[in-house]
């Protein structure tokens, strides 16, 4: 199918053949990243710029390779010393970047929306890097292409998200994503961080951790947050590991062929016993590879469509 | 429906004569295969089979990363992998395409190369040189040359994805 949308704000509003389209191209890029010469001429004389209202280093990172390995010019626009802190509003700066004549935003910002609100009052593609706890689209993506490479499908499969959902956009968008490619997502995780509303996302919810582990295909641990505890969210971090962490004996239970995967940063001891991230069926690092790959896809899908 | 300008008997008997006229003015040592996708790519597998000796290695090109009209095309071209699985440092090459016409995709198609390593020498094979050319390239080898006006197409049909081997002219949809 003709990719025709200008901007990736969410999973949410994609349709199957959509993000299928993205993945397949994806596989097109990766190959370009094992080159000696890792880059291809296809966006020269485009430029992206990386719009970060919060710090990032791994995904502002992943994407100002990817747009390098296409051959596209790179601004990163640092908020501390930007006219924001001046008073700017983030639409004014947008508009102010673009009269520049560039092509495409990168956004991350901590409000939810804020990327969507940018690419109403622009006509360059604008491609959502996180916002607030919304949806974090190419997280998702490259779980999606991480999976389908390594179980071969992704229908069918018993997808695990462990951890706060409620305050995990990675979580949401990976919801939308595996449920629309035909996954059974469940979510698990300490009552106060599983939002009620995940069922009519389509994630079936279970606060116990030896039925989300039971059968799954895919173990995803998400990253605990200290803060969570003086929000009042989780009694202890201790707690936490104790009843949800994973373990010697819980990785035990794990079904053979299954894997383990976390957007990172790892709360080494939290979340995940310190080496279990190191074992054969961990694909961590490979999430952070297919990463590059997948942005490219985007970058090109949503650059290219522009008239 | 077009006219029809090139049997599946031709094209074997093309690819077989090819095959011996390149293998002497190239010679097999060094010698490696790159077709350009899709249909080069089968023309180079077919190729490769008809050589005397030893198999030469045999890759694939997707040039569509390096077109010149990415910003000017509204529809992405759909994308496939390229497939070089061999150095091609100091290797003689054998480009391979089905249709020579603009001349742009192989101007594409040496970027794509040069990005990849350094051969020794490039050369270029075409089952059809449909002239028309807008850059100063053209190839060593040619299946057949054709006559045809510039709002017309050449619509080369092979097995492996089209089910039959044909080539003929057709008008413009």
């Amino acid at each position: 199918m003709n990719w025709i949308k200008k901007d990736l704000i969410g999973l949410e509003n994609l349709t199957k053949e959509e993000i299928e389209t993205i993945l397949k191209t994806a596989v097109s890029f990766k190959e370009i990243s094992s080159r000696q010469v890792k880059k291809v001429p296809a966006l020269r004389g485009k430029t992206v710029v990386n719009l970060f209202f919060e710090p990032s280093t791994r995904t502002k990172t992943s994407f100002e390779l990817a747009a390098k390995r296409l051959s596209a010019d790179v601004l990163s626009f640092e908020v501390a010393s930007s006219s924001i802190s001046k008073g700017e509003t983030i639409v004014d700066t947008a508009q102010n970047i673009e009269a520049m004549k560039v092509d495409c935003f990168i956004v991350r910002h901590s409000v939810a929306g804020a990327p969507e609100l940018i690419s109403r009052n622009v006509s360059s593609a604008v491609i959502n890097a996180g916002d607030g706890c919304h949806e974090h689209p190419t997280q998702a993506l490259l779980d999606l292409f991480t999976v389908k490479e390594n179980l071969g499908k992704i229908k069918g499969l018993k997808i695990s998200i462990v951890g706060d959902i409620l305050h995990s956009r990675v979580a949401r968008s990976n919801i939308w994503g595996f449920t629309k490619l035909g996954a059974k997502v469940f979510v698990c995780g300490p009552p106060p961080i599983i939002p009620a509303d995940a069922e009519k996302m389509g994630a079936k919810i279970t606060y116990d951790i030896e039925e989300a582990i039971k059968d799954a295909d895919v173990i995803y641990l998400l990253r605990l947050q200290k803060e969570r505890q003086k929000e009042n969210f989780l009694s202890s971090l201790k707690e936490y590991s104790y009843f949800y962490g994973i373990d010697e004996n819980r990785y035990k239970k794990i079904k053979k062929g299954a894997v383990i995967m976390h957007p990172g940063p790892m709360n080494r001891g939290v979340e995940i016993k310190s080496d279990i991230a190191e074992r054969e069926n961990s694909l961590i690092l490979e999430q952070v590879t297919n990463g590059i790959a997948v942005r490219m896809a985007v970058l090109y899908l949503t650059i290219g469509s522009r008239k | 429906m077009g006219k029809k300008i090139m049997s599946g008997k031709e094209i074997d008997r093309i690819i077989r004569k090819s095959a011996g006229v390149i293998e002497k003015k190239m010679g097999l040592s060094g010698l490696v295969i790159i077709g350009i996708r899709r249909r080069g790519a089968f023309l180079a597998d077919r190729l490769a089979e008809c050589f005397s000796g030893d198999e030469a290695p045999v890759g694939y090109l997707d040039i569509n990363l390096y077109r010149d009209d990415f910003s000017k095309i509204g529809a992405h071209p759909v994308l496939s992998e390229t497939e070089v699985l061999f150095n091609i440092d100091g290797k003689k090459i054998l480009l391979v395409d089905d249709v020579l016409f603009t001349g742009r995709t192989i101007r594409a198609a040496l970027d794509a190369l040069m990005d990849l390593g350094r051969p020794a020498l490039v050369r270029l094979f075409v089952l059809v040189d449909r002239g028309h050319r807008e850059l100063p390239i053209s190839a060593d080898f040619t299946g057949m040359k054709a006559e045809t006006r510039v709002n017309e197409m050449v619509e080369v049909r092979l097995k492996e994805i089209d089910g039959v081997d044909e080539v003929s002219v057709e008008k413009r949809k």
